[in-house]
């Protein structure tokens, strides 16, 4: 544990070292502006770069926790998920005590399971379980109104912010030969590239996109997405020291985690145009909801996992 | 418990059942008390509902104002308490019914000292002060209210109730008070009636731009015209 410990250390104060040169690059532009005023875009990156500042606190604390600290932080986020899915998803009040249920029973069993290492429960807990138990329980009320629609928005709700967001605490449950201890450094792993490439996607399609990926719907574009993929890749294969994989097969998971990473931010995208707003909610100044953060991660995460699982563990 | 039960039964009165006396000055220590039960509300919308305030169409600065709402929950006045800047809070009082706030200690502690609600007696046949007198005192003392304009929870499908005349009434004797349209979205998922355990959804609270009495409107003209102001702040809804 204390070599996964050191290392966790390390990549926490390379993080701060970034964000301590952004957080110094964004005061340069402030002093810039003429007293007693201020610039909108320069206070929006000082914003992201303070909400940055806590996330990585958030995470890095997590981290050094080990598997507690970070089944705690995730369910944490998978409850303000829900919240922000459930907000805006098809409802009535026929289905209250099944959306109660999902937030006050299905989280946290399908949180404790992770944390016991269940794989062969919360791998079918929402999927099966969930699946036909809120059905039922809002079937009893007797509502048939748009019947459908409630209780597949209600299930979606759950694989989405519940059941993909616990695979990623569950990566620390997989037992991987000469990996003993150190699967927080797989988190670590999945979240850098996915966030990286995304951020590389957006530079890139800003810098040299043409080919929107579905017009009218985001700006993404075929040119940022594949520049972002590979950026991801290079960084996994960098990376490959903090996982179980060969430097070929790092940079090939760290491209497959990507690349769903953006197709998953794409479809989250779809569903908040459809219920007409920009952001999922208001809890991250500056970067709008947690969902929003989360989009690209939600969608790596059980395929990252699942790929893992059937090649690497034992 | 019992305690409780026995000073309600102690003092029912024949004439004015179920009501207890209008509360006293507190002490120190009930201050305290208050203010500490004011901030647990506070963090425990933020932490269920993360309540938000968007302010629309005027700012957070502490003017004497009248927030009218919409009422669809009990919780709709915490909520718009709970968003409400610390200076503003201090200085706004929910305009609240006599019969549900004094029934028994804890919520006669809760709307009185906590809330510092300017409390109503809806009994015409039982009250001993003109409802409209103590709102305007309220207001002439410097105070902010919350009213809720349709009197009941809404509990039918259309946005809003028909409003009652109380907040024509205030708009018209003291015209210089800024009348604040607040919508309250989405508590009625949230917490509907008859259901126990709340909904963690996200609720937020929407001030819109400030209306007033205008030189010889009608008190009907007015009254529909603050229910428009009040049920465009609603967010919309996709067509059904």
């Amino acid at each position: 544990m204390s070599g996964a410990t050191a290392q966790i250390i390390l990549l926490t104060l390379a993080s701060f070292g970034l964000l301590i040169a952004l957080t110094l690059f964004g005061e340069y532009l402030r002093s810039r502006v003429p007293p007693g005023q201020s610039d909108p875009v320069v206070e929006t990156y000082m914003t992201r770069i303070y909400s940055w500042w806590t996330m990585v606190i958030f995470f890095a604390l997590a981290l050094l926790t080990g598997l507690f600290g970070v089944v705690v932080l995730f369910a944490f986020s998978a409850f303000a998920a829900l919240r922000e899915f459930y907000t805006f998803s098809y409802k009535s009040k026929a289905d209250h005590l099944a959306l109660a249920l999902a937030f006050f029973v299905i989280l946290p069993v399908q949180f404790a399971l992770i944390w016991l290492g269940w794989a062969e429960l919360f791998t079918v807990f929402i999927p099966v379980y969930a699946f036909l138990l809120l059905p039922i329980v809002s079937v009893l009320r007797g509502d048939p109104s748009r019947f459908l629609n409630r209780v597949s928005e209600t299930q979606w709700g759950l694989m989405i912010c519940v059941f993909c967001i616990s695979h990623v605490p569950a990566l620390m449950t997989l037992k991987l030969p000469g990996y003993d201890g150190r699967g927080v450094l797989l988190i670590a792993f999945l979240v850098m590239v996915v966030q990286i490439g995304d951020l590389l996607d957006i530079y890139f399609g800003r810098r040299i996109g043409r080919t929107r990926i579905a017009p009218g719907l985001s700006p993404k574009t075929w040119e940022g997405l594949v520049c972002g993929v590979i950026s991801a890749a290079v960084v996994g294969a960098l990376l490959y020291w903090m996982t179980p994989f060969s430097p070929i097969a790092a940079m090939a998971m760290a491209a497959v985690a990507s690349v769903s990473g953006m197709f998953g931010s794409l479809v989250l995208t779809a569903i908040k145009q459809d219920k007409g707003v920009r952001d999922w909610s208001h809890l991250i100044p500056g970067q709008g909801g947690l969902l929003d953060q989360l989009d690209n991660v939600i969608f790596a995460a059980p395929i990252f996992y699942h790929l893992t699982h059937l090649i690497w563990a034992v | 418990m019992t305690e409780s039960t026995n000073m309600e039964i102690a003092i029912s009165h024949p004439e004015k059942p179920d009501l207890l006396p209008p509360p006293k000055p507190p002490g120190a220590m009930r201050r305290l008390a208050a203010e500490i039960t004011g901030q647990a509300i506070t963090v425990f919308a933020r932490a269920i509902t993360a309540v938000r305030a968007d302010w629309r169409g005027i700012e957070p600065v502490a003017r004497p104002r009248v927030y009218f709402a919409n009422h669809t929950s009990n919780a709709d006045m915490p909520m718009i308490w709970s968003v409400l800047p610390p200076p503003l809070r201090r200085v706004t009082r929910p305009v609240a019914a006599a019969d549900y706030w004094l029934k028994t200690p804890l919520r006669a502690f809760a709307g009185g000292e906590v809330f510092r609600a300017v409390l109503i007696d809806r009994r015409p046949e039982a009250r001993t002060q003109d409802p409209m007198a103590l709102i305007l005192q309220a207001i002439d003392e410097g105070s902010s209210l919350i009213i809720f304009p349709e009197g009941n929870r809404n509990m039918t499908k259309d946005p809003l109730l028909p409003f009652k005349a109380g907040l024509y009434n205030i708009g018209s004797s003291r015209p210089q008070i800024d009348l604040v349209p607040t919508w309250i979205a989405n508590l009625n998922s949230i917490m509907p009636k008859g259901e126990v355990i709340p909904l963690p959804l996200i609720c937020t609270v929407i001030f819109g731009a400030p209306i007033h009495v205008e030189d010889g409107e009608s008190k009907d003209a007015f009254l529909t015209r603050a229910a428009e102001s009040l049920a465009a702040l609603a967010p919309e809804r996709r067509a059904e």
